[in-house]
């Protein structure tokens, strides 16, 4: 009976835990959602949180957009090959990139770039005490830190991932013109038809989606962080590993509602 | 005045705070000493209410700040940190009218400029200090920033944590006679936690010894060499031997 008992304690104590920590990350979610809609508006924090998660992050989303693409239509050509389905380029690179790579390649991107860096500085204010001096500012840290970056993930991800779909079409184009002989403008014809509107809509709204858990995770890690650098770089790590696989599950959830009908 | 009446903190087993009880009259200053994890911190940080106490009564002028509004609350204080605790991320005059740009007390970005550069001549630094990051800062210049901003928005009550940890003795001295000089001259009620004696004996009007949980002594800072306690004997004369164990 005790070894029953033991195992079922053994089962139930991390399944207690994983409650306990989406309860947690939950209630973070909504104070922070909460934070976004009510007053006072922090207007020089939301645009440096509008600049680092959405322009600083274009050099690197462009450019593996751009090598994604390309290694796409090469990867299409020689499986399609094999059954003489070369033509199909364009539009399963495009599909590819928008339903999938895009929002995908963006949101890792973003979970490694944006997401470590919001858990570090947060972590480091809260273990150096910024924190605390911002509530004797009279000032939340929620206000003033959270919802500004929660706000820029939801806006600014969707328009990288746009970015991104465009240059990662670009990235097969410009490999299927110049390497696979495509005619250029057949090319951007068949890629044009192909797309849906069902499929870009999916793509920003995964977006969005992504760029709301890259930067809760970071934001939620940096400011539950333990003590020292050693917190600090474990609540940076936590943070970037919660944001992929949180991404990875998400986009899962997402794909079956938009394209399981 | 701020008053504590049995407050208990505990994290975990460790019970930290065991039922202090300390009254800190409107316009002097105490200084709280104690040795290394005696909970002087949490005991201030339970009077701003970034900590929970578990069990008892802290006033401010009898109102019960765990009840009253937050953002009036916090507006009458100004608090120094140990380790300066500014913003990398913002220049040093940003860091010193961070509440006159926000909030409540928001001024004029032009006239909450000047207020932060009269406020680094108070502290002795200069203009050119402005518009330098925190980083760029030696450990003094990063506690008169502090010590700038702690004053900016005219406080009422200001507390300090550790003004001098760190610094040497010359440094040290500056800070503890600016910090007597500001508290004089605003009428400021202030609180400051310390293990250094000779702060102590530049900045307080009262002393209290803060050990095992309780506030083993409190007195004027004049009864400091006479208390009889030989608790707080043993601590300001730094003795290894005598009633608090040397390893804690």
């Amino acid at each position: 009976m005790s070894r029953i008992a033991a195992l079922l304690a053994a089962i139930g104590r991390p399944v207690l835990a994983a409650l306990a920590a989406l309860g947690r990350v939950s209630i973070f979610a909504g104070r922070a959602l909460g934070h976004m809609l009510r007053p006072p508006f922090y207007l020089r924090e939301i645009a440096g949180a509008l600049l680092n998660v959405g322009y600083f992050s274009l050099p690197v989303v462009g450019l593996t957009a751009f090598f994604t693409g390309g290694a796409l239509a090469l990867q299409i050509y020689s499986g399609g090959a094999r059954f003489n389905a070369e033509a199909v380029v364009p539009q399963i690179v495009a599909i590819g990139m928008v339903r999938e790579l895009g929002p995908v390649l963006v949101g890792l991107m973003i979970a490694a770039r944006v997401t470590s860096s919001i858990a570090a500085e947060i972590a480091t204010m809260k273990v150096t005490e910024q924190i605390d001096a911002l509530v004797t500012l009279s000032t939340h840290p929620m206000k003033y830190l959270t919802a500004p970056r929660v706000f820029a993930g939801l806006v600014m991800v969707p328009v990288l991932v746009g970015i991104g779909d465009v240059i990662g079409i670009m990235g097969g184009h410009v490999v299927g013109t110049r390497s696979l002989g495509f005619n250029p403008a057949t090319y951007l014809h068949n890629t044009v038809n192909f797309i849906e509107a069902r499929d870009i809509v999916s793509s920003l709204v995964k977006g969005a989606a992504f760029g709301f858990i890259a930067t809760l995770m970071g934001c939620y890690y940096g400011m539950n962080t333990g003590r020292g650098a050693a917190g600090v770089g474990r609540a940076t790590k936590g943070a970037v590993e919660a944001a992929a696989v949180l991404i990875l599950a998400a986009n899962f959830l997402l794909t079956s509602i938009f394209f399981s009908i | 005045m701020i008053e504590l009446r049995d407050v208990h903190k505990a994290f975990g087993p460790k019970r930290v705070l065991r039922g202090i009880d300390l009254t800190i009259a409107q316009g002097t200053s105490m200084v709280v000493i104690g040795g290394s994890g005696t909970g002087k911190s949490v005991l201030l940080k339970c009077i701003l209410g970034l900590i929970t106490p578990d069990s008892g009564a802290i006033t401010l002028d009898g109102q019960d700040v765990a009840r009253v509004e937050r953002d009036a609350f916090l507006a009458r204080f100004g608090m120094l940190f140990q380790g300066g605790a500014l913003f990398d991320s913002l220049p040093v005059w940003q860091n010193v009218a961070f509440r006159l740009l926000r909030g409540s007390l928001k001024r004029p970005r032009a006239e909450a400029r000047e207020i932060a550069i009269e406020k680094l001549r108070r502290v002795g630094l200069t203009a050119d200090v402005a518009d330098l990051y925190p980083a760029e800062l030696s450990g003094g210049m990063q506690k008169r920033v502090g010590l700038a901003r702690a004053i900016a928005a005219e406080a009422e009550i200001i507390f300090f944590d550790e003004p001098t940890a760190g610094l040497d003795p010359i440094m040290s001295g500056v800070i503890n006679d600016l910090i007597r000089e500001i508290v004089t001259e605003i009428g400021a009620t202030a609180m400051t936690i310390t293990h250094d004696m000779t702060s102590v004996r530049a900045i307080a009007d009262n002393v209290a010894m803060l050990h095992d949980g309780v506030i083993q002594w409190t007195g004027p800072v004049a009864d400091l060499d006479d208390s009889g306690d030989p608790y707080l004997d043993q601590f300001i004369h730094g003795r290894a031997e005598g009633p608090i164990e040397a390893v804690r």
